[in-house]
């Protein structure tokens, strides 16, 4: 009973203290736009975008020089009017398409985009072909099987067989 | 038909074998700039010094120029920097220097201790102007043609090779 009161006490705490806090924003408090549509709107952005000195990052999640640069762009175009679209040209006008973190569709991410589906269908049409070679060759055999017949005596083997087999199965546990 | 379909996975093997190991060769830090065969972007930074002019899109055109994009702070731009100063010297090339992110005074006392090649310098205190120019990594040279199309862009310091092999063919070119 003792116990449990302590571990509600050390629960109540943790909960006061808020226990860790999530992954350190790169986002400065003095980058950020008062009004909270623009600026919910500018994280949106920001997490589209590639920060170009650490590649794999978001700008919204990186702290780099650039990043921070790049960030208060955005806000400053929302500021000014742009809409998302506006901002993301104004960006990929000055740094290209790779700035995106998710490739837009055109002639030359047709591969990336279409590839799997491409390699789908492949894998659908080898499957199928497969399926029907095999059902074909199953009726081939049955009726090799059927012309050549098995004897009686082979007939009654087999059923023994089979007998022999179900009764097994059914002494089994 | 069937030999076909045997010989199928290996033949796609080798193709993407064959891409990857191309691919390998490159270096995925670099990126390909959005700006190559455009116009240079409208940019329009002060002078650093007093006795030399900012560097400003609209009168870079009309002949071939070279701007070399550096700070005091950035350690591969003294690397490479006894190269542009070669280069400058050259007869006939104009140099212009964009000084990114610096401080005034670090940058002044960089180029007394290095050397001045440019024949202007932009002062790019707060990087707007290399973010029009899509400069993610100083330091950067660009060539832009007398048309005021950016023709070429290297990211990182030039090398005696670069500058044998891709700039100064280049830099012909557009003359002529």
């Amino acid at each position: 009973m003792r116990m449990l009161a302590l571990c509600a006490l050390l629960f109540g705490a943790l909960a006061v203290w808020g226990g860790p806090a999530g992954p350190a924003l790169a986002v400065q408090p003095d980058e950020v736009l008062d009004d909270p549509a623009l600026e919910s709107r500018a994280r949106d952005i920001s997490k589209e975008l590639r920060c170009l000195v650490c590649q794999n990052q978001s700008i919204d999640d990186s702290n780099a020089e650039l990043a921070r640069d790049l960030r208060v762009l955005v806000r400053e175009r929302l500021v000014a009017g742009d809409s998302n679209k506006e901002v993301f040209a104004f960006v990929t006008d000055r740094y290209g398409d790779y700035v995106l973190l998710r490739p837009p569709v055109n002639a030359e991410t047709l591969v990336l985009w279409g590839g799997p589906f491409v390699l789908f269908g492949i894998a659908a049409v080898s499957v199928a072909l497969w399926m029907r070679g095999r059902s074909r060759r199953n009726a081939l055999m049955a009726e090799a099987a059927g012309a050549t017949g098995l004897s009686d005596a082979e007939e009654a083997r087999l059923a023994a067989l089979m007998g022999d087999d179900r009764d097994m199965k059914e002494k089994r546990p | 038909m069937r030999r076909l379909l045997f010989v199928a996975p290996l033949v796609i093997f080798g193709v993407l074998a064959g891409y990857f190991a191309v691919q390998l060769g490159d270096d995925p830090s670099i990126v390909p700039s959005a700006l190559i065969d455009r116009p240079m972007p409208g940019i329009d930074t002060p002078p650093l010094l007093t006795d030399k002019p900012g560097v400003k899109t609209e009168e870079l055109i009309g002949e071939v120029s070279v701007l070399n994009v550096w700070a005091s702070w950035c350690i591969p731009c003294r690397a490479e920097h006894p190269l542009i100063n070669q280069l400058a010297q050259r007869d006939g090339i104009t140099v212009h220097g964009l000084n990114y992110k610096d401080k005034r005074a670090d940058a002044v006392a960089w180029l007394d201790e290095l050397g001045d090649p440019y024949a202007r310098i932009g002062f790019d205190e707060s990087g707007r102007a290399g973010i029009d120019l899509g400069v993610y990594g100083v330091p950067e040279t660009y060539i832009i043609g007398p048309d005021g199309h950016i023709r070429y862009k290297r990211v990182g310091p030039i090398t005696p090779q670069i500058l044998e092999d891709d700039i100064l063919p280049l830099i012909r070119d557009l003359k002529s």
